[in-house]
């Protein structure tokens, strides 16, 4: 299945959060992974593949393989 | 008398803008700024660390509607990632102020002033109120007050090295030939410094180490408004020339014979 393998009941599928590979549930959107990693959406801005998701975008914004996510917010700083 | 700073349009009551790093928990974060009376606060744009994402947030501690938050590009080391981080901060949704830096120099972190041009270009078309820290050079903040920044921000000294203004007369040039606030950030070490910084007329003070770093950092940072605000009046009330003689203060008639 092309880099991806059969695991439990879920198709998993690998993807890049924050430097980081990471294996995830198929088909799973943005604003689920956040929930999963328990992250807040209003605290973080989301970037995928080098492209800002706007947090209206997290739940209709679909993860696949290779995807490359960038997951910041802000902390103290001069 | 009243007297406000004013940035990009915005009036303010304090002149004295803060950093949020460095303190040993967001709890003295919140407190130091709160004593030191700023309106503006800094923040850095990083990773959320996803293995343990931590379940408090500095904006928990600091909030948007109270304070305007000015987000910047620390660690920075060309246009490209300055202008992507300046991005990410503005989807956050506090804003369209940054504090643009692109370091060029690790040991020095002084800024890489072509890299901070080229920057400051394409965030200024996007949009964003752009505050640039640069070395104290006149013909830079010449350069990027004429790209339309909203105000230029020359170090005093080294990030964090608390040598107060190495160079008055630089600072003195830019200030004279500015259209936009002239505000000095970095290398403050007490409030002596943010004092005379005012005292010579900038428009404010931006600093961070200087307050987290020092051993009673609530005390210091009253000690900086206190500072900032003592600078302003000395520069409004406007002080008497440097003489190299004495002029007696008390009436030279009627002396006893």
């Amino acid at each position: 299945m092309d880099g991806r393998r059969e695991y439990g009941f879920f198709v998993q599928m690998k993807i890049r959060i924050n430097g980081e590979e990471k294996e995830i549930k198929e088909g799973l959107s943005l604003a689920a992974l956040l929930d999963e990693f328990q992250i807040r959406p209003g605290r973080v801005v989301v970037e995928l593949n080098r492209n800002i998701i706007t947090r209206a975008a997290h739940g209709s914004t679909a993860l696949k393989e290779g995807d490359a996510l960038e997951i910041v917010h802000f902390v103290g700083g001069g | 008398m009243e007297d406000h700073f004013e940035l990009a349009g915005v009036k303010y009551r304090s002149r004295l803008i803060v950093g949020t790093g460095k303190y040993k928990d967001f709890a003295e974060t919140k407190k130091a700024i709160e004593v030191s009376g700023a309106d503006i606060v800094t923040v850095a744009v990083r990773r959320v660390n996803i293995t343990d994402p931590n379940k408090e947030n500095l904006l928990d501690y600091l909030d948007p509607k109270k304070y305007t938050i000015l987000p910047n590009t620390a660690g920075c080391y060309n246009a490209d990632d300055a202008v992507r981080t300046c991005r990410l901060a503005r989807e956050a949704g506090v804003g369209k102020l940054v504090k643009l830096e692109v370091i060029g120099d690790d040991k020095t972190l002084f800024p890489d002033i072509p890299a901070t041009l080229e920057a400051a270009k394409i965030l200024v078309q996007e949009g964003f109120v752009v505050l640039p820290y640069i070395t104290d050079d006149p013909v830079t903040a010449k350069k990027l007050q004429d790209i339309g920044c909203a105000a230029v921000m020359p170090l005093a000294a080294p990030i964090g090295s608390g040598l107060g203004i190495r160079n008055p007369y630089n600072i003195r040039i830019i200030l004279e030939q500015a259209t936009v606030p002239v505000i000095v950030d970095a290398g403050v070490g007490t409030a002596s410094d943010a004092a005379m910084a005012m005292e010579m007329g900038c428009d404010g003070v931006l600093m961070n180490t200087a307050i987290a770093g020092a051993k009673d950092p609530i005390l210091m940072a009253e000690a900086m408004r206190l500072g900032i605000e003592a600078g302003r009046k000395a520069f409004l009330a406007g002080r008497i020339p440097r003489k190299l003689y004495a002029t007696a203060s008390s009436p030279l008639e009627g002396i006893l014979g």
